[in-house]
């Protein structure tokens, strides 16, 4: 049962007039999975969460839950809730009677909705909070209302569009574990959109990262980070020294005008290619004895680590390391082979320099 | 005694001194604020209440508690709920107790009145029942006709009102166009002037954009994703309206209550065009006490009653709607 698909899309399209949303996704969601959907705005991943959720209808493509077609299912008659960007509650109705709203449709007994309110508001951390209107709350207890009045139906899904955007950041970080943990205690599938690579990282358990209405990557957070698909995939997750390089040979690149042993092969013999370098994975060593040497430019503190741009003349290379070094000194660096990244170059060079050079 | 043919000799002392008091409160704030303060551009407006809003306002008040000589009285309102009183005392004064005694009690001001709530109410809640799904319709962005419509409200309010009332004259005559279509369809003619139903037709017509357009606002201002949370939480279409979407727009339709019960009760262009007199309503009663029998002071006593009137209802529908968020004069 666990790896049942709970829901899938199938070459789904989406057109607004006329200019393509979504081009051509196909995606599943297993049972108690915790998907995130990430991507830049306008990537299209609201709206495959909308058409989830029965918002809007795909152009193309199909939208099985359990296997049955819910396309043209509306929103009121399916198995999943969704919690809004901006929460989206009403108005005109206290806490208790916001959380209430699904099972008071529902026709449920009195005594069970107040019985299940109850326990929501416990499980929100808003024991006590049933008769504040909830334009009194603040935007983390808007939040949690807003979860609580999906979750209390029992969702099998819930869709989650940016929950987390109108928060300051240390009670967003509280709340991505407070969700994740909700979701391993209740047992819910989580299909969660956001443009934070953190919070992607931090919560899912599977990731997707759209870009332009196009799926680039799916895979765990770890798979993701560490073997980025191509070059916007690395630059989105975490940060990245991205360069034009050739693949000289079999598990031997040139890129910033050095030759690098790597572990990649198959790319064939002087193939360009896209060099993913992270910034933490660059050590300084002695001038001597570095692959390549460079003039610090800036030093930035960030807290655990230093920030670095490292001129090598070809490149200036964001280097993250615990150890300072003064600006204007000249340092080498090293890369192991394990630690660079090379990739199929994702689209046409990215200026013209380069375009010169792989014109030759 | 010269004054008492038009304004009292105080008035003229009353504008003199409002005069001079918006006078010392510009002053004052040149003074406070060493030079133009924002406060100033709020002057000419002033002034202009000062003139033609409040100076009215304590006239009306005056002749109301004074008699046709000046001096105070309750009768005027004694008019309000008998309305032979005052002839009466004429008789009873040149004939004597008994004959005075015949003059019949009640008051046709009272019946004139409860025929005008009456008729106001009708328009409201006839504008009510048709311009809820008209806004309805108007607000929902799915229907690409709603700007359409909305111009469509918005035309006819270009026009003269009274043109507009007029207009409705040549519909409904007897050889107007539509009894013109009702004999070419071999239906007959039919009197649709001068009666209830025109007076009511003509209301509706000219208010009913004041009901509609409070509504369309505090619908349109609506979060789209309250109707989507709700379908949702497992609402189909009808129990979103009115679960979610009527709840919400409730200051609106308090605004439009407002804006089409008060023109409504104080009509009187419109009755008299469209019902031929054969309707009054107590518009029509003031303007003629003022206009016809040149009874001031009876007339402003009747519009006191009136203004008392709204400013009630004014605050028990503020009570449904305290954050004013219709947008209205509520």
């Amino acid at each position: 049962m666990e790896n049942e698909h709970l829901i899938d899309l199938i070459h789904v399209s989406k057109d607004f007039d006329g200019v393509k949303v979504l081009d051509d996704i196909s995606l599943y969601i297993r049972k108690k999975e915790f998907v995130t959907l990430l991507g830049p705005s306008g990537c299209g991943k609201t709206t495959t969460l909308r058409i989830i959720g029965g918002f809007e209808t795909p152009s193309e493509g199909q939208l099985l839950f359990e296997g049955r077609d819910i396309v043209s299912l509306p929103p009121y008659k399916r198995r999943v809730n969704t919690v809004f960007q901006k929460y989206a509650l009403f108005p005109h109705l206290n806490v208790h009677d916001n959380i209430a709203f699904g099972l008071k449709i529902k026709k449920t007994p009195k005594a069970e909705i107040d019985r299940r309110v109850e326990q929501m508001l416990e499980l929100v951390g808003l024991k006590g909070y049933g008769k504040r209107r909830v334009e009194a709350l603040s935007g983390g207890q808007q939040q949690r209302v807003a979860i609580a009045r999906s979750l209390v139906n029992e969702p099998e899904v819930l869709l989650l569009d940016e929950p987390l955007g109108a928060l300051d950041l240390k009670l967003r970080k509280e709340m991505q574990l407070e969700l994740k943990s909700m979701q391993q205690r209740l047992g819910i599938t989580f299909l969660y959109v956001t443009h934070d690579q953190e919070e992607a990282l931090t919560m899912s358990d599977t990731i997707v990262v759209m870009r332009d209405g196009k799926i680039l990557q799916i895979g765990d957070p770890k798979h993701i980070y560490d073997e980025p698909a191509n070059a916007f995939v690395a630059d989105f997750i975490g940060e990245s020294n991205i360069l034009s390089g050739t693949m000289i040979r079999d598990e031997l690149v040139a890129f910033a005008g050095s030759e690098f042993p790597c572990v990649d092969f198959g790319f064939g013999s002087n193939a360009p290619v896209d060099v993913v370098v992270r910034p933490e994975d660059i050590t300084l060593v002695g001038e001597d004895v570095g692959q390549l040497t460079g003039t610090i430019r800036s030093v930035i503190f960030k807290g655990v680590h230093y920030e670095m741009m490292i001129d090598t003349g070809s490149y200036v290379f964001k280097v993250h390391s615990t150890t300072m070094q003064p600006q204007g000194s000249r340092v080498g660096l090293s890369i192991v082979p394990f630690n660079i990244h090379i990739m199929q170059p994702m689209n046409a060079p990215r200026n013209e320099k380069e375009a010169q050079d792989s014109a030759v | 005694m010269q004054f008492n043919s038009s304004m009292p000799w105080w008035s003229y002392l009353l504008m003199g001194a409002g005069l001079l008091a918006f006078i010392a409160l510009v002053a004052q704030s040149i003074w406070r604020h060493r030079g133009v303060h924002r406060s100033l551009f709020a002057s000419p407006y002033t002034l202009w209440m000062i003139v033609f809003t409040v100076l009215p306002v304590v006239l009306i008040a005056y002749y109301a508690f004074t008699d046709s000589a000046g001096g105070f009285t309750l009768d005027n309102f004694r008019a309000f709920w008998d309305s032979n009183h005052l002839m009466r005392e004429q008789l009873r004064s040149a004939a004597g107790d008994e004959v005075a005694a015949t003059v019949v009690r009640g008051s046709v001001n009272i019946d004139t009145l409860v025929y005008s709530l009456w008729m106001a109410f009708l328009c409201t809640a006839i504008c009510l029942l048709l311009g809820y799904p008209a806004a309805l319709f108007m607000a929902d962005r799915q229907m690409k006709l709603g700007a359409t419509i909305v111009v469509l409200f918005i035309i006819p309010m270009w026009m003269n009102f009274l043109l507009r009332t007029i207009a409705w004259m040549s519909l409904l005559e007897d050889t107007g166009l539509i009894n013109q279509l009702l004999e070419a369809m071999g239906l007959g003619k039919r009197q649709l002037l001068y009666n209830q139903g025109a007076v009511l037709l003509g209301m509706i017509y000219n208010f009913l954009p004041f009901m509609v357009f409070p509504i369309y606002t505090s619908l349109s201002k609506l979060d789209p994703r309250l109707s989507e949370a709700a379908a949702d939480l497992g609402c189909n279409s009808w129990r979103t309206l009115y679960k979610v979407i009527m709840p919400l727009s409730i200051p609106g339709v308090i605004s439009g209550i407002t804006m089409v019960f008060m023109p409504s009760v104080t009509t009187f262009f419109i009755p008299r065009v469209l019902g031929g007199g054969h309707t009054q309503m107590f518009g029509d009663l003031i303007e003629a006490k003022f206009l016809t029998e040149g009874n001031w002071n009876v007339g402003s006593a009747l519009s006191l009653v009136m203004m008392l009137l709204i400013l009630i209802s004014l605050s028990i529908l503020r009570k449904a709607d305290p954050n004013g968020e219709g947008g209205g004069i509520a």
